[in-house]
């Protein structure tokens, strides 16, 4: 954690109406590692996903990703900060009107000036890199399950190549074989592309398989942050149920279940 | 962030070995500046790849490098020099891009054309099919409810009723008023030529109650309540409400389609009755104001000229209309598929076959008075 953080966020508050979802919220994201996002249901991880990419602007508090505070940058300027990170959205958030490999084509047609055919041909590479028979790229989302519309959104997120990765729930509603093969795809190409992630997810079995550090969210702020096993060591209820519960205890590596 | 160095790469000879250096970033950001010249360019057999001037890489610049090692049968890659990640990159897309095969072309041409407008002809029958069978089926379901009025549901009928014919009545009104005068204009603007102005009222009260009271609601209904059922309808088949209404034991066609069809059965003769009135309203205004008829005169002549036949022959035509706008909306609604685009298509289909179908009724009503005599 020495390095400048990728995400630094001070004193978020976030609010729907009158009712306060996330306040006095301080975290730092460190770069090139992949960041778990827990917490209890409803506690808000997906409103700081939306507050972090600025789909919901913070009622007061900071928040800057790469250095850069997106509510106070230029048009321009903040197009520039989004294309550097991608985005998969829970239910995929395909555009449904058009085929996957189109989808993945959108980003590429709006920020690159490369020509169609290499277009064309990337956005073949990313369905496939992402875990999808390249004759998925014709179909359209609503002929593709749920496990595919993941992947298929996954590709569109890696379109161009983003530094930092927002996954929001990307192993939810897929089979154990099919999430585990959803980790390892995330591990291998957060490895090879250096790439951030921040992992929004309930999954035990992810948090184990993939990720540095976890922050572990509650009480509207950030309850605890560190590894698994610092996080074992944190005392509160929601957090030792969490890590001690029979879900918790069964995903967890066996050289960590002695402890 | 530092501003991206403009990727560069050279073919280099020295002696017996060949080496392709790379310079500058890698990714999908500069590509643009290599792309055309690298595709074309061709490693030698046994040529190695530097890297070690190489900048930033990601996927897209390694799939570069990946096709162009295996247009010149070069995989996998003999690199010098360090990076930090080019060998795995081009290691992970090389996996990933084998090439596919090439769609089939679609077919253009004279064939393809009479193909589709017979795939198009034939899909006219079998709509018009589909929607009597539709018909049928919702008869079906209301004579079975009408037996079991318990069954009926109540709230939704009349919460349709509100929603679709209390609302709809000032824009209905409204137009027909407006529609009134006008025909009222037109006729007292031709008929001034023969002294006959005082037909104007014929004119009015025949158009208004045997045609454009009724007609003009029907229209109205098949673009403002026809869209929004189907919007409704092909949402909810959409987000699957529709199934989890099956597998809760709710039939869609009690829950759904018939509240709407009795609704708007209902109301469309209501709302027509009013749109009647409004249009000789309208009639009466500009004879009031333009002709010199004065209300009484107006209503007296009327009373006398045109027959209470007319009257009934509007209203008769009235809950047919109602019937065809719920049923097409309902079937274009259930018909909706899983995209947006599909939602958008059923939405201007159902809009249409609306409309076209009330205009077509319409003229068959008409067909079948005349023969009467009426």
């Amino acid at each position: 954690m020495t390095a400048e953080p990728i995400i630094r966020i001070r004193d978020l508050k976030v609010a729907y109406g009158s009712s306060v979802i996330l306040e006095h919220l301080n975290l730092d994201i460190p770069k090139g590692e992949v960041i778990g996002v827990i917490g209890p249901s409803g506690c808000g991880k997906s409103v700081l996903l939306r507050a972090i990419t600025g789909l919901k602007p913070p009622e007061s508090g900071v928040v800057e990703v790469f250095g850069l505070r997106l509510d106070t940058l230029a048009p321009d300027d903040r197009t520039a900060a989004e294309r550097r990170w991608g985005i998969m959205f829970q239910d995929g958030a395909l555009f449904s009107n058009l085929t996957v490999r189109e989808n993945v084509m959108v980003p590429l047609k709006e920020h690159t000036q490369l020509s169609p055919a290499l277009i064309h041909d990337l956005a073949d590479m990313k369905i496939r890199l992402s875990g999808l028979a390249a004759s998925a790229g014709d179909k359209y989302p609503s002929d593709l399950s749920g496990g595919m519309r993941k992947r298929a959104a996954l590709a569109r997120a890696l379109a161009l190549d983003p530094e930092l990765l927002f996954l929001d729930e990307p192993t939810a509603g897929l089979d154990p074989i099919t999430a585990a093969g959803f980790d390892t795809l995330v591990r291998a190409l957060q490895r090879a592309l250096g790439l951030t992630v921040f992992l929004v997810t309930h999954d035990v079995d992810t948090l184990h398989a993939t990720c540095d550090r976890i922050v572990v969210l509650g009480e509207k702020h950030v309850l605890a942050m560190g590894t698994i096993p610092e996080l074992r060591q944190v005392d509160h209820p929601w957090i030792q149920e969490y890590f001690s519960g029979p879900r918790g205890r069964a995903a967890a590596p066996p050289d960590e279940q002695r402890t | 962030m530092k501003s991206p160095v403009t990727p560069g790469f050279a073919l280099e000879k020295s002696g017996e070995e060949t080496v392709l250096r790379l310079t500058g970033d890698w990714t999908v950001a500069t590509l643009q500046t290599v792309e055309a010249a690298f595709g074309t360019t061709r490693l030698p057999d046994g040529a190695g790849i530097d890297v070690s001037a190489l900048g930033k890489l990601d996927t897209a610049g390694a799939f570069l490098i990946d096709r162009l090692l295996r247009a010149s049968n070069a995989y996998p890659p003999r690199l010098i020099g360090d990076h930090a990640s080019a060998a795995s990159l081009i290691e992970q897309v090389h996996a990933a891009a084998d090439p596919c095969e090439p769609p089939p072309p679609r077919p253009h041409g004279f064939v393809d054309m009479l193909e589709r407008i017979g795939r198009g002809t034939v899909a006219v029958f079998t709509e018009v099919t589909a929607t009597l069978a539709f018909l049928g089926e919702t008869m079906f379901t209301i004579a079975r409810l009408i037996v079991q009025p318990w069954k009926l549901r109540w709230t939704s009928i009349v919460a349709v009723m509100e929603e679709a014919g209390l609302n709809a009545m000032p824009i209905v009104a409204f137009l027909t008023f407006f529609v009134g005068m006008v025909v009222a204009y037109i006729g007292a603007t031709t008929l001034r030529d023969f002294d006959l102005e005082i037909f104007t009222v014929e004119l009015i009260g025949y158009s208004m109650l045997r045609e454009f009271g009724v007609v003009l609601t029907g229209i109205v209904l098949a673009g403002r309540t026809n869209s929004s059922f189907t919007a409704q309808i092909g949402t909810m088949k959409m987000r699957q409400e529709i199934d989890a209404m099956q597998t809760l034991g709710l039939k869609p066609m009690d829950v759904i389609v018939a509240p709407r069809v009795i609704a708007m059965v209902v109301m469309t003769p209501i709302l027509s009755f009013v749109a009647t009135l409004a249009g000789i309203a309208g009639g009466i205004m500009v004879g009031w104001t333009s002709l010199d008829i004065n209300p009484g005169l107006f209503i007296e002549r009327m009373r006398a000229s045109v027959p209470l036949d007319q009257f009934w022959i509007g209203m008769s035509k009235a809950p047919v209309f109602g019937l065809v706008v719920a049923l097409i909306a309902c079937r274009q609604g259930l018909l909706t598929g899983g995209s947006v685009q599909s939602l958008g298509h059923r939405t201007t289909t159902s809009v249409v076959q609306a409309i076209f179908a009330i205009i077509v009724i319409d003229a068959l009503f008409a067909i079948f008075y005349m023969e009467l005599g009426i």
